[in-house]
């Protein structure tokens, strides 16, 4: 749907004010940042963690009383899908020295390392391999890599300042020091990074960076280290094997309280099969697809949370989950591309985020929550200067035919294929028409408790990713989660090689943490007929859900 | 539950909404007739149908390949391909999802390849029986002349096919296709790998920072950033010097402490 004559009205408001803007530029005058200190203002009034009413407190395990938003909650306090009682734990579907749950960045990259750590895998995912949002990430991967004017040192001081001083500093450091590491890795793999002709890597800025430190293959950096590790990964048939559209639902532990595998679940055939392991890594990532306060959502299909109910289950603690990244901009027009990201390098190659007015109304390169607190506020009744949609929302300008007059024509259609192709089949010219755009549900800054090794306070259980918790503290800065999973992922894999191999004695195989945490629900009088992890959303429609009137089933047939 | 409610609400209005100010269009989902929402994309007319999508939906944006997918439109006896969750309906048209393809791909270890044609063709040797049809280029969701980088490698252009299959999604609606039942992104895949390890200069500063980190040199720095309070961290945040966005490659800062 190419733009109604309201908003290309709206349009002519910003291209008034554009050639100014443009000069500003030139320049090199910013709009002026918000101050450090003024940043918890904004952000209290404006951003979507903090309105009042939308959290609650868990009432039952290791993090009781913490409080996190509904829907997350909902699910933590929902019942397994299965009856723990019913499952024969001696009947084993597939044993293994390390099991990897997820086949994203992360657990493709702790395959690999577990691999090479001489362990043999078994790679379960809930997809195909690689339908993650490691494959949807656009913008690139930071790593201090530059000689002369960038180092590890900075490159800390960004991630926790962009954390609001929150993170966990060792976590933090063993990012940073392992972020050039891993970026060789990635290079002798064969990823096609672009690249000076002289092998220089390119590198720009990205929100709340002190220096030009994100990496990136094209528009398309997320897919191209996807591509590259699912390529190597299957690779290795006789060490690493893949099972796929086979979800984890729940952990298995043993009497002596070590994590010895998982139960997955055929979506197919809708069989559930034990699988023993040695040591395990949780690596199912995020949790878009929750829709926290209806929120549209930049996240793949299979991002439910699912790794946090398994490992909460287990006795794993949450932590940071009470801050969840909204990207500053997502798609909101046309209705077809509601959701989708826009990468922040439109603004890193210079085009202004600008109210109905035409007026530029934040600095840039602000940290993610505070520019996506900035635009709530543009389009909230107190400022009143959002743009308003066809179907009664609200949005701001993200001027990117600016980019044209700052770095020459054709600049968008080289840097930005991928969306020029999106936004042509809707006949809307990003080189030409700016986009509406509004904050989007993108990343989920916490999750599971972990160590510097990755290691949960459940022995033989390594977690990594999206699905873990500490590293970005409250707020994540763009191009530190490609870093985090593949950093955290390879030493996930490795230690739990490692464990794998350790003549630790172990204990005999058990639900009973499942048949506990049931009875600890039921105690808490908590009521509910849900059942988690939710594995899919639901998108069906509801007439035709009322119609679908099935009381019991019948055998697999629904 | 009022966030269930809420929730419950949401869809509601959206449903409303959808057939308040949308053309109602029968579209045949594996010869299914549904109507739907004129303005819908495949995958989420297929939704609204009553479909729960298993397969052949994974990023719903348009970049993982999941969902391939064929179908075909009144007076015509022309079978055309797209990405459900990128093609909009349209009406009567006949679909059904490809959500997996049963692709060779060799098994190879990139260090012991050499970037050469002869290597691309010892592992797929049947990259010679394509016969130039340009079905694989006509099918592509993402516009990328698939015929031209199977020339290429044919010719044992192994940059030249990295460089054209660049935006591959591996969605399989090539290989689908093609009459020679050639695996064309299988065979893409690894001649970026091989462009990127073996014909593209290595990352020479990528090389010695990492030499500088296995020496030791940030040890001592990020140790006093890991112990210092939340004041001097704010202090050293706020005084850091920022590289201005319009700097050149070579811009250097004014201090070289900690570098
Ligand atoms: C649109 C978008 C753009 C982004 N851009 C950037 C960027 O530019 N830079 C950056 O650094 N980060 C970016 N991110 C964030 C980053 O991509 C993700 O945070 C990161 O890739 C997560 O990796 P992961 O391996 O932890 O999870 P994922 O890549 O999501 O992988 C999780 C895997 O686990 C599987 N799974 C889920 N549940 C189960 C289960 N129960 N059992 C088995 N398997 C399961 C999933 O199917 C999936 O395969 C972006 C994210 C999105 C969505
Ligand atoms: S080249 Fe083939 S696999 Fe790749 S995007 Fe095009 S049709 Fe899909
Ligand atoms: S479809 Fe197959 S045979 Fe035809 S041009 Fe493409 S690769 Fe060659
Ligand atoms: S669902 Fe990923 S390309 Fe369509």
């Amino acid at each position: 749907m190419p733009y109604t004559p309201e908003l290309k009205k709206l349009m002519k408001v910003v291209e008034k004010t554009r050639p100014a803007r443009v000069q500003r530029k030139k320049k090199g005058l910013e709009f002026s940042a918000i101050p450090v200190d003024d940043r918890q203002k904004i952000l209290k009034k404006y951003h979507p963690d903090f309105k009042s009413g939308n959290r609650r407190k868990i009432r039952v395990g290791p993090s009781k009383g913490y409080s996190i938003s509904h829907e997350v909650v909902d699910l933590l306090e929902a019942h397994s899908r299965v009856d723990p009682k019913k499952i024969d734990l001696s009947r084993v579907a597939y044993e293994t020295d390390v099991l990897v749950i997820g086949g994203g960045g992360a657990g493709a990259s702790a395959a690999l390392l577990a691999q090479e750590s001489g362990a043999g895998v078994l790679l379960a995912t809930k997809l195909r391999m690689g339908d993650a949002n490691t494959m949807m990430a656009e913008g690139g991967i930071q790593a201090a890599t530059k000689r002369g004017k960038d180092s590890p040192y900075y490159h800390y001081l960004d991630v926790i300042g962009g954390g609001h001083f929150s993170n966990d500093p060792k976590l933090v450091s063993t990012l940073v020091l392992e972020a050039p590491k891993v970026m060789g890795w990635l290079e002798k793999m064969g990823t096609m990074f672009s690249k000076f002709p002289d092998g220089t890597l390119k590198t720009m800025h990205g929100g709340g960076t002190s220096r030009k430190r994100m990496h990136y293959a094209g528009e398309i950096t997320g897919a191209e280290i996807m591509r590259t590790l699912r390529d190597e990964v299957k690779n290795r048939p006789e060490n690493i094997k893949i099972i796929e559209f086979s979800p984890a639902v729940e952990l298995v532990l043993t009497n002596k309280g070590q994590c010895a595998g998982a139960i997955l679940y055929n979506l197919e055939t809708e069989e559930y099969f034990v699988v023993h392991a040695k040591a395990t890594v949780l690596a199912t990532g995020g949790s878009g697809r929750l829709h926290m306060q209806g929120y549209m959502t930049t996240n793949h299909y299979g991002a439910t949370g699912d790794g946090l109910i398994l490992g909460y289950r287990a006795g794993v603690k949450l932590r940071f989950l009470h801050s969840v990244q909204y990207h500053p901009t997502g798609a909101v027009f046309p209705e077809q591309a509601e959701g989708l990201l826009i990468t922040e390098k439109f603004r890193g190659a210079g085009a202004n985020l600008v109210n109905v007015d035409g007026e530029q109304f934040v600095y840039e390169r602000e940290p993610r929550d505070v520019e996506a607190a900035a635009v709530i506020r543009e389009c909230s009744p107190d400022r009143g200067k959002g743009v308003p949609t066809p179907t009664g929302k609200f949005g701001v300008w993200l001027d990117s035919p600016m980019i044209e007059l700052l770095q020459g024509p054709g600049t968008v259609k080289r840097e930005f294929p991928g969306k020029c192709i999106l936004f042509r089949r809707y006949e809307i010219d990003i080189s030409k028409e700016p986009m509406l755009v509004h904050p989007t549900l993108h990343y989920q800054n916490g999750g599971l408790e972990i160590d510097e090794s990755c290691q949960t306070s459940v022995p033989g259980l390594f977690v990594a990713g999206e699905v873990s918790g500490g590293v970005h503290g409250e707020n994540r800065l763009m191009g530190n989660s490609l870093l985090d999973v593949t950093v955290f992922g390879r030493i996930a894999g490795e230690n739990a090689a490692r464990y794998s191999r350790a003549k630790s004695p172990r204990g005999k195989p058990t639900l009973e943490h499942v048949i506990r945490y049931n009875r600890e629900l039921e105690k808490a009088g908590v009521k509910t007929d849900r059942i988690a992890p939710m594995l899919l959303p639901d998108y069906s429609n509801p007439e035709v859900r009322k119609r679908q009137l099935t009381t019991q089933y019948q055998g697999t047939l629904r | 539950m009022a966030a269930q409610r809420k929730k419950k609400k949401r869809a509601d209005a959206t449903g409303k909404k959808l057939e308040q100010q949308q053309k109602l269009v029968p579209i045949f989902i594996m010869g299914q007739r549904h109507l739907v929402p004129d303005s819908l994309t495949i995958q989420k007319a297929m939704e609204y149908a009553g479909y729960q999508l298993v397969r052949g939906c994974g990023c719903r944006g348009g970049i993982c390949g999941a969902c391939g997918t064929v179908f075909r439109l009144p007076d015509s006896y022309r079978v055309e391909v797209g990405l459900a969750c990128q093609t909009v309906v349209k009406p009567n048209m006949y679909l059904a999802q490809i959500p997996f393809f049963p692709a060779n791909k060799a098994v190879y270890d990139i260090e012991k390849l050499s970037p050469t044609g002869a290597d691309v063709s010892k592992l797929y040797p049947e990259i010679f029986k394509c016969v130039g049809c340009n079905v694989c280029t006509k099918s592509c969701p993402m516009d990328i002349d698939v015929m031209e980088y199977m020339a290429r490698a044919i010719r044992g252009d192994v940059a030249g096919v990295a460089e054209l299959s660049f935006d591959c999604v591996m969605c399989g609606l090539c290989a689908a296709r093609c009459p020679a039942e050639l695996v064309q992104y299988n065979m893409a895949v690894l001649c970026r790998r091989l462009y990127a390890r073996h014909i593209a200069p290595r990352a020479q500063h990528l090389a010695e920072r990492v030499r500088e980190i296995e020496k030791g040199k940030y040890e001592r720095p990020l140790r006093a950033l890991k112990s210092a309070d939340i004041k001097d961290l704010k202090r050293l945040y706020k005084e850091r010097e920022i590289e201005p966005e319009m700097a050149e490659e070579d811009w250097t800062p004014e201090s070289n402490d900690y570098l």
